[in-house]
């Protein structure tokens, strides 16, 4: 089941009374299915922030429709509050507030009762290892823990999506991964959908089950991580072996090579698909010649993103 | 809507208590203007009997505390929306309209409490008023906080700059300030001020304070003040909530 359900959503603006329309989104098709971790790609301008921005209810779609969380999203955008999660850029939180006050204020925010509020509280604490800090002001915390705290306000009401909108920038490589280990748990403790937008293509790898890739208000790729990699960017083999030249057309004749160039006299440079498949195979038939070395980096998500993005640049 | 209210308000005041030493700040510049400027004024006014001159100048102390306990929370919720706070706010269900409303109660509240010392303060000097007027003039004070506070709270969320929102403060204050007779009766002006000043909300305020202070608890003054008072609240508050309710 879809939790977020978009057709055709654009967002267009004007700068001044006279400026020249600026197409922010240009009408994109959406969809996360539930407990789904999808990872939302794109340059800077791209869009991402707009769309995020439209499905949260903080901007007003111009044209199109979605469904968010079983609710339309223009018709009633008070049900659609009730039931998402939003984790904004750069922070959330008054620096003045202890931990549990806003907490406090979140779950009133929500109209829960007293029991819930108490549970809740203790279980996103809990869950985000926030119990020693409660009585902390926001000011005084870590950013790793700071930012911990904005996630356990957008989880506070269990909503069926979470949209987290760059989570982890500015903070240190090991607030990072347990960000990370944070986020993986939500899904397997909660079954909560998230739309991650991030600039780190690592962190997108990590953690989302699809990725989407925007581009020029466009969505330009949506597959996962893995086809994207293996489709886009490829596998990058480098070989060493005498007449290099001469081994070139025999390579390309391979169905898992994509692309074969000599380098020099001695060396190979191939693009394979499935990395490790692809070079038993080129091995296989490079058989009775001697290879003097041979190198599989295997393709990044990165190569991926930026093939895909700069065709539009 | 009464729940989020609260719940708005309840955050906002245990901010402002935490820091105290805000609202005796906010305090010291009418203090000192009675202690330093009343005796010169009300001397100035020498042809009024003593009492009289304290029940037209502290009205005006008044306006003047709570026109500058108001205007500037604008600056707190450009700092709200820029640490992500309004933004999140946004998101939940809670009442818009509740956002604005529970700060501008907690400075309503602020400015209640400042005004209350001021009088205390005044008596000494040699102000005397009724019970009824004292309370009457609380509420013009409490009106007209909520409607600048509102305003402020508007135009910072519409400007989200500290640098556009100075400027924009200090040229609507200072004629605001000089046309409502806060310092001298307007009566004393020249025709061409004098009619001036008619445009100017706060200055039925001060006299509709002065009148309240005179024992004149129903005088054409006190409701004159009172109508501009209500309908500015209603404007601004309009323009206060729209702000918050707008996606943009």
């Amino acid at each position: 089941m879809a939790v977020v359900e978009a057709r055709g959503l654009a967002c267009t603006y004007r700068v001044g009374r006279r400026g020249q329309p600026v197409h922010a989104v240009r009408g994109i098709d959406l969809d996360i299915g539930s407990g789904e971790i999808v990872g939302f790609l794109g340059p800077n301008g791209a869009g991402k922030t707009s769309t995020l921005r439209m499905l949260t209810t903080l901007l007003r779609p111009t044209a199109g429709t979605a469904r968010v969380a079983g609710t339309d999203l223009l018709g009633d955008p008070a049900a659609v509050r009730r039931r998402i999660g939003y984790v904004p850029q750069g922070g959330s939180t008054d620096g003045g507030c202890t931990v549990e006050e806003e907490l406090r204020f979140q779950a009133a925010a929500y109209r829960m009762d007293r029991v819930r509020t108490r549970t809740r509280i203790e279980a996103v604490c809990e869950q985000l290892d926030l119990l020693d800090l409660t009585h902390r002001r926001a000011g005084s915390l870590s950013g790793g823990q700071r930012r911990r705290l904005d996630i356990a306000l957008g989880l506070l009401h269990e909503p069926a999506v979470l949209f987290l909108d760059e989570p982890t920038t500015g903070l240190d490589p090991h607030s990072r991964a347990n960000l990370w280990d944070h986020i993986r748990r939500l899904r397997a403790e909660s079954g909560t959908a998230v739309l991650l937008c991030t600039h780190y293509l690592d962190e997108a790898d990590a953690l989302a089950d699809r990725i989407l890739v925007m581009s020029e208000g466009r969505l330009i790729a949506e597959d996962t991580a893995e086809n994207l990699k293996t489709r886009i960017a490829g596998d990058i083999v480098t070989l060493e072996l005498d007449d290099a030249e001469s081994a070139v057309p025999l390579l390309k004749a391979l169905p898992l090579v994509r692309e074969a160039a000599a380098l020099g006299q001695e060396t190979l440079r191939l693009t394979v698909n499935h990395g490790g498949q692809g070079l038993a195979e080129v091995v296989a038939a490079l058989a009775g010649r001697t290879i003097h070395s041979l190198q599989l980096v295997p393709a990044t998500l990165e190569e991926a993103f930026l093939a895909l993005t700069n065709q539009d640049a | 809507m009464l729940r989020d209210t609260a719940a708005v308000f309840t955050r906002q005041l245990r901010l402002s208590l935490r820091s105290p030493f805000w609202i005796l700040f906010g305090l010291f510049q009418p203090v000192v203007f009675l202690a330093f400027y009343g005796p010169l004024m009300t001397r100035a006014l020498a042809d009024l009997p003593a009492r009289q001159a304290w029940q037209l100048f502290v009205p005006g102390v008044l306006v003047q505390l709570s026109l500058f306990g108001s205007v500037f929370v604008g600056f707190a919720v450009i700092a709200e929306w820029r640490a992500g706070v309004v933004e999140r706010m946004r998101v939940t269900p809670v009442s818009r309209l509740a956002l604005l409303l529970g700060r501008v109660l907690r400075d309503v509240l602020v400015v209640l409490v400042q005004a209350a010392l001021l009088l205390a303060v005044a008596v000494p000097f040699g102000l005397r008023a009724g019970v009824g007027g004292i309370l009457l003039a609380l509420a013009f004070v409490g009106l007209m906080a909520l409607s600048l506070t509102a305003l402020s709270y508007g135009l910072g969320l519409a400007l989200r700059s500290e640098d556009a929102m100075a400027p924009v403060l200090n040229t609507a204050l200072m004629p605001l300030l000089l046309l409502s007779g806060v310092f001298l009766p307007m009566t004393l002006a020249p025709a061409w001020l004098r009619d001036l000043s008619l445009a100017n909300p706060f200055r039925y305020v001060v006299e509709a304070i002065r009148s309240a202070f005179a024992g004149d608890l129903g005088s054409t003054a006190v409701l004159r003040g009172g109508a501009v008072l209500v309908l500015l609240a209603v404007l601004c508050v309009g323009y206060g909530a729209r702000t918050f309710r707008q996606q943009s």
